[in-house]
């Protein structure tokens, strides 16, 4: 299937996930949340948000806890990075396909 | 309305005419006096548009390519180094499929430093898949600008219109200036198919795979090589469009040209000399003198370099015995790029039928070097007699 009946004739992309593709499959490391750390996990009220509003890719949400969407999370570690009381930490993705194989 | 004024003043007021709302430049002679017009018509209050200063032109095509993108009709304007400089936003405009009217006032690329009229700046640029017209005249120039937003717009290509530094940017003729009222006809307010609006943000142009993708909402959208495959089927189609502006022109303002040649007694030529620009007139008076003498010659000028009119040219020049490429730019380490797309077409539609005419070519003028009439009517009577040389010949060369 071709894209001939497509409507544009540029590139053009509007507010969404996907527009790039399933990015989530480019991450080498994942963040990890340590709820114990996180602001607003510790106090349960909306608070902090720092994750969420720093990541460009709009895959944390403003939620308590605040949840990634691995589906497009790069694993590029800017939340890691921003967060104030050091709540995220990246992890090697190997090390979760290691305990998919455990597992099995 | 007759007037008598330089070329950059035809373009400031082909633009005017074309009620252009955003206006970017940055100045390099010989281009300066048609920003500095078209600044002060926005200064007087003549012209509604919004004139913005930049530091570049670099800068001055990025104006306008966000201008454009938000649904403006712009214009901006260089010469040489300056498109030089412009050249990473050259390549975008076109990508982008804006339809922006940039005028090149030609002149030559440095080094060595040099501010007189050759066309390398422009020919430089030929394959950045922008739409090139030439013009020959003042006529010309104010008409091609108005021709050339309708065009643009219909296609959503971007077009530079050229002409020659000096030879015509800075001398004097007459010319009829359009009727506003005629324009307004000819050219109605640009509406895009797609414009920025902060109601509904979008990306455009962002990092494109190279595979097709789905976009958010699930639709199969083009990958990289779909959308300058678009920019390539377009431009090949937009040599019909130029004939219907040709058409749509000539029944509003009661003037018409042949929208990709400008041939001059070349229907019972045997030798047909090719250029661009103002040279090609210049050369009319060559073709005058040699037909006195019996030698049967014609001059062709090509207004429409890019997208290139093969087919039309092809068609012209079967059945000359032979054809002399006359041009101001080159593709250094080969020959004119004129004469090598001229080769091309003449090889895709007259190869085997025996109608193939020899081509020539001659260089001149690099860097403003004078062109002599004489020089140029004695070269085209040698031409006709047989070839020259293989490699270009530099005409008026003192070494």
């Amino acid at each position: 299937m071709g894209t001939r009946s497509y409507r544009r004739k540029t590139s053009h992309s509007e507010n969404g996930p996907g527009d790039g593709g399933r990015t989530g499959s480019w991450r080498v490391e994942r963040p990890v949340l340590d709820q114990n750390l996180c602001i607003p996990c510790k106090r349960n009220k909306e608070a902090c948000f720092i994750c969420w509003l720093f990541c460009p890719e709009i895959v944390i949400s403003r939620t308590i806890p605040p949840q990634f969407d691995l589906e497009y999370c790069k694993g590029c570690g800017i939340c890691a990075e921003e967060c104030p009381t050091k709540a995220i930490s990246m992890v090697d993705e190997a090390k979760f396909s290691e305990e998919k194989k455990g597992e099995e | 309305m007759h007037i008598i004024e330089n070329g950059n003043t035809a373009a400031a007021l082909g633009v005017k005419l074309c009620r252009a709302k955003v206006i970017a430049a940055y100045p390099i002679t010989p281009q300066t006096p048609l920003t500095e017009r078209l600044s002060e018509y926005v200064e007087s209050g003549e012209m509604k548009a919004e004139y913005i200063p930049v530091e570049s032109e670099h800068s001055a095509l990025a104006v306008c390519i966000a201008a454009s993108s938000a649904g403006a009709r712009v214009f901006t304007a260089t010469s040489a180094n300056g498109l030089l400089y412009m050249h990473e936003q050259v390549q975008w405009a076109s990508g982008a499929r804006l339809p922006i009217v940039m005028c090149v006032v030609n002149r030559a690329v440095g080094a060595p430093w040099n501010v007189w009229n050759d066309q390398q700046d422009s020919i430089s640029q030929r394959d950045t898949g922008w739409i090139q017209l030439y013009c020959a005249d003042h006529q010309q120039i104010i008409d091609t600008v108005i021709k050339a937003y309708w065009l643009a717009e219909k296609v959503s290509i971007p077009i530079m219109v050229c002409y020659d530094g000096y030879i015509l940017s800075h001398t004097y003729m007459p010319f009829d200036l359009p009727d506003q009222k005629k324009v307004d006809e000819f050219l109605p307010p640009f509406k895009p198919d797609y414009a920025l609006n902060p109601d509904e943000p979008a990306n455009l142009n962002t990092v494109t795979l190279p595979d097709v993708r789905l976009d958010v909402q699930g639709e199969l959208a083009h990958g990289y090589m779909e959308i300058r495959y678009l920019l390539q089927e377009d431009l090949r189609t937009t040599l019909k469009d130029a004939a219907e502006a040709e058409t749509r022109f000539a029944r509003i303002f009661g003037r018409s040209e042949d929208p990709y040649l400008e041939p001059y007694r070349c229907d019972d030529a045997d030798y047909v000399a090719v250029g661009m620009g103002s040279i090609t007139y210049q050369m009319r008076v060559c073709i005058d003198v040699l037909r006195k003498e019996g030698i049967k010659i014609g001059i062709m000028g090509v207004r429409f370099y890019r997208p290139f009119p093969d087919e039309a040219i092809a068609n012209a020049l079967k059945r000359k015995k032979g054809i002399i490429v006359v041009e101001k730019a080159l593709s250094y380490g080969y020959e004119g790029t004129l004469a090598s797309d001229l080769k091309s077409a003449l090889y895709e539609y007259l190869a085997g039928t025996g109608t193939l005419p020899s081509v020539q070519n001659f260089i001149a003028g690099i860097g403003g070097r004078e062109i002599h009439t004489n020089d140029l009517t004695q070269i085209l009577r040698a031409a006709s007699q047989g070839r020259v040389s293989k490699e270009p010949t530099w005409i008026g060369l003192k070494l």
